[in-house]
């Protein structure tokens, strides 16, 4: 399916999508974070989409806006989107956890917890799976500062 | 007092034992806190990090030659094809077309890597299950191949001959007779490894119907590599996107479904014929040609976002980089299959002997490093 | 006296002991030389566990395409003495948390047990400490003691994995306690008698028992050397130690000298389940076909350390290739195929030998 043909029928599982295909081999969806869950949902489910395969799963700081991005392909249509979403609240960003979709979100939402302090809605178990509970700040994110053990040239 | 009164009145007491950091079965620093009633594991939570070097905050701040030089650190078993994955994402940015020699010649060499992965793996899944011969079978052989690697680059496990745009230098004068010797002495040694370890009535029930993962879990935990394809999941990375050389061999994907340990095993198996079958195809004819293409010494990629997907030993590794037209990369992500993998671990060993727990992470076939990168 | 008693070693033992009954009262000189006896037994038990830890090395290095111990001494026959060495000189670290007395018991439940087992082999016509009428039983017996010392060991470390591999030995023993016992009782049926040197003696004219039960003996045979690997907690049954799920088992706490008290002791069982199998089966230190009976300078001894490391070489040889069972399995190997095997076999002994049919 070419991207003109998802472009068409993704455009109308939400409202507000942003679709780009400018710097990027897949058509990129921009979707706001109040219908990440929903419209992930329908990804999945359609019958002309069946995202199933959720294959990268991308943590992402553009300043000063935090996001994820999903990369999504379907194994049996073998069509692939990328899916962003940006969340502007640098103190406490929390977006949907889409890991009842993509069981595979577990791991890499607890990998985008620890690294950039995104939260997400409804995870089973939030945790710091590589860092220690009690380490402060973020390390992935721009303004992390650790002036003892990163060499910034 | 009844017998269901008596039932009523035992109760066993779940309790938690640390499997890792430092533990015979986990291969590397891997950390697994599991909940055990009695030898049966309730649940398995893997605590990671012990060996996290953060290489994708360390991309950001390097050149993108550099970062080549790092990505032979996460799947050590899989030095070559990583580092050749950051290369054909940065060749893809560059929009370098890379010469048929070049193709070729890293095409014998991650298959000679994904052998030399598989063979390691086939021991150490011996020495698991307790069957510690198997181990240095698969070390004899395996030395041939680092041997190669030796010759052909100065290194024997963290390679570094991809370099952005083509190899480093070209091959040796004695690789191509080695590469012959090495499959020829190899083909028959497969069948020996069959007879000690496959064909074994107890590694059989011990493997067999342990630790299924269906093939819906599968796709739905982004499994990949032989792990995936022994559940019937199709992801050969090699077949569906096909890159370097790999569309002008022939070689078949090989597909199991019954899912369980033994299935992954056997698809290990039959992938390392797989793989000298693509070897014997392109060993005689390595085309003449560049072995580098002329970039600029300073690379800096376009604005935009790439992203190259490459079959590693393990599975599928995916190098997702976001460039803002500078020297150094914005944001570099390395989809690791070790991590995906992982995540599925506890959902198949809910309710089994702990010894169905080592036998399935055998067949995982983990690498810390590339878990933790 | 013949001339065979005169050059056997066992003529010097005679001059020792008459001189030290010459030299002290009765009840002072029988416990003398029963001191002499056990440490002598000691010392020799000690270095055959020590050279039977060797072997396996080497025999280790032949399955695995390797050489082995090469360095220490010639062909590396020092090896293990300088591996004593170095753990007698080892300091000996535990937890705090551990239960000093039972920790520091166990180690020697394990040895002690082992080490008294050796006191009923007849290792030739004159060479047997104690020639009980219930030689069978008393090794029986003596041998399950060993599991107490694991189930001890595992208990005190304060250890899960030592405790889950203390119950495990503790749940494998118990089993295959019952197929040890059931093959040798087996073989007891054939030969009427309990006591070791009779049930050798019976293989002299007759042929070694294995033949002389042909199809029921040989069933035992193979129940016993399965249910005797189980015994001695080796691969593929090694679960209480499977380094691979619990570290090192039951003796993950154990360090220096305590732990290779446990070490010492796996490789003597090892020799004991051998030797009751060379008994039992092979005829002892009768030789083959008796083609050394005549010739008296030969020592008997020789044909039943043959024989011994015959059957050690088997267990070795199962170790070094076969994967390890998982603990179910193990325990539905022994209720479910072993143990009925077994008992359908004492009736087809039975049978047997009411109808005649021995050989």
């Amino acid at each position: 399916m070419t991207n003109e043909d998802l472009q068409n029928i993704i455009t109308g599982l939400g409202t507000d999508l942003e679709f780009t295909t400018e710097a990027s081999e897949f058509l990129n969806v921009i979707v706001p974070k109040e219908q990440l869950h929903s419209i992930c949902s329908q990804l999945k489910s359609h019958p002309e989409l069946k995202f199933d395969y959720a294959f990268c799963i991308t943590g992402m700081d553009w300043v000063p806006a935090l996001g994820v991005i999903y990369h999504l392909n379907s194994t049996e249509l073998k069509h692939e989107i990328v899916v962003k979403v940006m969340v502007e609240d640098r103190e406490n960003p929390t977006l949907d956890s889409v890991h009842d979709i993509w069981q595979t979100a577990d791991f890499h939402e607890l990998e985008i917890f620890d690294f950039f302090g995104i939260k997400f809605n409804n995870h089973p178990k939030l945790r710091r799976i590589f860092l220690t509970p009690e380490w402060e700040g973020f390390p992935l994110r721009k303004d992390y500062v650790d002036e003892a053990n990163m060499i910034i040239k | 007092m009844t017998d269901q009164q008596a039932q009523n009145k035992i109760k066993t007491e779940e309790y938690f034992i640390n499997m890792g950091p430092q533990h015979p079965a986990a291969h590397g620093v891997l950390r697994l806190i599991l909940t055990i009633d009695g030898e049966i594991i309730k649940n398995v939570e893997p605590d990671l990090g012990y060996i996290h070097r953060s290489i994708e905050k360390m991309c950001e701040r390097d050149s993108y030659q550099q970062i080549v030089h790092l990505t032979d650190r996460m799947d050590y078993l899989s030095s070559h094809i990583n580092n050749e994955a950051v290369c054909l994402t940065v060749e893809k940015g560059l929009e370098i077309e890379v010469s048929d020699r070049v193709k070729v010649i890293r095409t014998i060499i991650d298959e000679l890597t994904r052998i030399a992965s598989h063979c390691l793996w086939w021991g150490v899944m011996g020495m698991d299950l307790g069957a510690l011969t198997s181990y240095f079978y698969a070390f004899r052989d395996r030395e041939m191949i680092n041997d190669i690697f030796e010759e052909t680059c100065g290194a024997r496990l963290t390679m570094n001959y991809n370099v952005p745009g083509g190899l480093m230098f070209d091959i040796h004068p004695n690789f191509v007779k080695r590469t012959k010797d090495f499959i020829t002495h190899f083909k028959t040694k497969i069948p020996e490894y069959d007879r000690l370890l496959t064909g074994n009535v107890i590694f059989q029930k011990r493997t067999k119907g342990v630790g299924i993962l269906t093939k819906e879990d599968a796709i739905s935990f982004g499994v990949s590599g032989p792990t995936a394809r022994a559940s019937g999941f199709s992801s050969d990375v090699r077949k569906h996107h096909p890159y370097s050389a790999y569309d002008r061999v022939n070689f078949k994907e090989i597909l199991f479904t019954e899912g369980d340990t033994f299935a992954r095993y056997q698809v290990r198996m039959m992938e390392l014929w797989e793989s000298i079958s693509i070897i014997e195809q392109l060993i005689d004819n390595i085309p003449e040609g560049e072995t580098k293409a002329a970039t600029k010494a300073v690379i800096k990629l376009p604005k935009g976002e790439f992203y190259q997907r490459v079959e590693t030993a393990r599975g599928e590794l995916g190098v997702y980089i976001n460039s803002t037209g500078n020297k150094n990369p914005y944001r570099v992500k390395f989809r690791s299959p070790g991590f995906s993998n992982l995540s599925v671990l506890n959902h198949i060993s809910k309710d089994v002997l702990i010894g169905d727990l080592v036998a399935t992470m055998a067949s995982f076939d983990f690498v810390i490093p590339d878990i933790d990168r | 006296m013949n001339f065979t008693q005169m050059i056997i070693p066992l003529n010097i033992t005679k001059t020792i002991s008459d001189w030290i009954y010459s030299i002290m009262p009765e009840t002072a000189a029988s416990y003398t030389i029963m001191v002499i006896i056990a440490v002598a037994y000691l010392a020799l038990f000690a270095v055959a566990g020590l050279y039977l830890v060797l072997l396996e090395r080497k025999v280790a290095a032949w399955f695995q395409l390797r050489i082995g111990p090469n360095r220490v001494g010639p062909w590396g026959l020092l090896q293990t003495m300088a591996d004593a060495l170095k753990l007698v000189s080892k300091e000996l670290t535990s937890t705090i948390k551990i239960d000093k007395f039972l920790y520091n018991l166990a180690p020697y439940f394990v040895i002690v047990s082992a080490l008294m087992a050796m006191a009923v082999f007849p290792f030739s016509e004159q060479f047997q400490a104690f020639d009980i009428n219930i030689g069978v039983f008393f090794l029986i017996a003596i041998s399950s003691i060993g599991v107490i010392g694991i189930l001890l060991a595992g208990w005190s470390s304060n250890n899960k994995y030592a405790l889950i591999g203390a119950m495990r030995s503790g749940l494998q023993t118990i089993s295959y306690e019952l197929s040890v016992g059931l093959s040798i009782l087996t073989m007891v049926l054939l030969t009427g008698t309990l006591q070791l040197s009779e049930i050798i003696e019976a293989q002299r004219t007759g042929g070694w028992l294995i033949l002389q039960g042909h199809v029921p003996s040989i069933i035992a045979f193979m129940i016993f050397m399965v249910a005797g690997t189980a015994e001695t907690n080796r691969a593929p049954f090694d679960l209480v130690e499977a380094e691979s799920e619990l570290g090192a088992g039951f003796h993950t706490e154990y360090s220096g000298m305590k732990f290779a008290y446990f070490f010492l002791a796996e490789f003597i069982n090892m020799f004991i389940i051998s030797s009751i199998a060379v008994v039992l089966f092979f005829g002892g230190w009768l030789s083959p076909f008796g083609i050394t009976e005549n010739i008296a300078w030969f020592p008997q001894v020789f044909w039943f350390l043959i024989k011994v490391l015959g059957l050690i070489f088997l267990m070795m040889w199962f170790r070094w290739t076969f994967p390890r069972l998982r603990v179910d399995q193990l325990l539905t190997l022994e209720w479910k195929y072993l143990l009925p095997l077994n008992l359908m076999n004492i009736v087809l002994m039975a049978i047997v030998i009411w109808l005649n049919w021995t050989i």
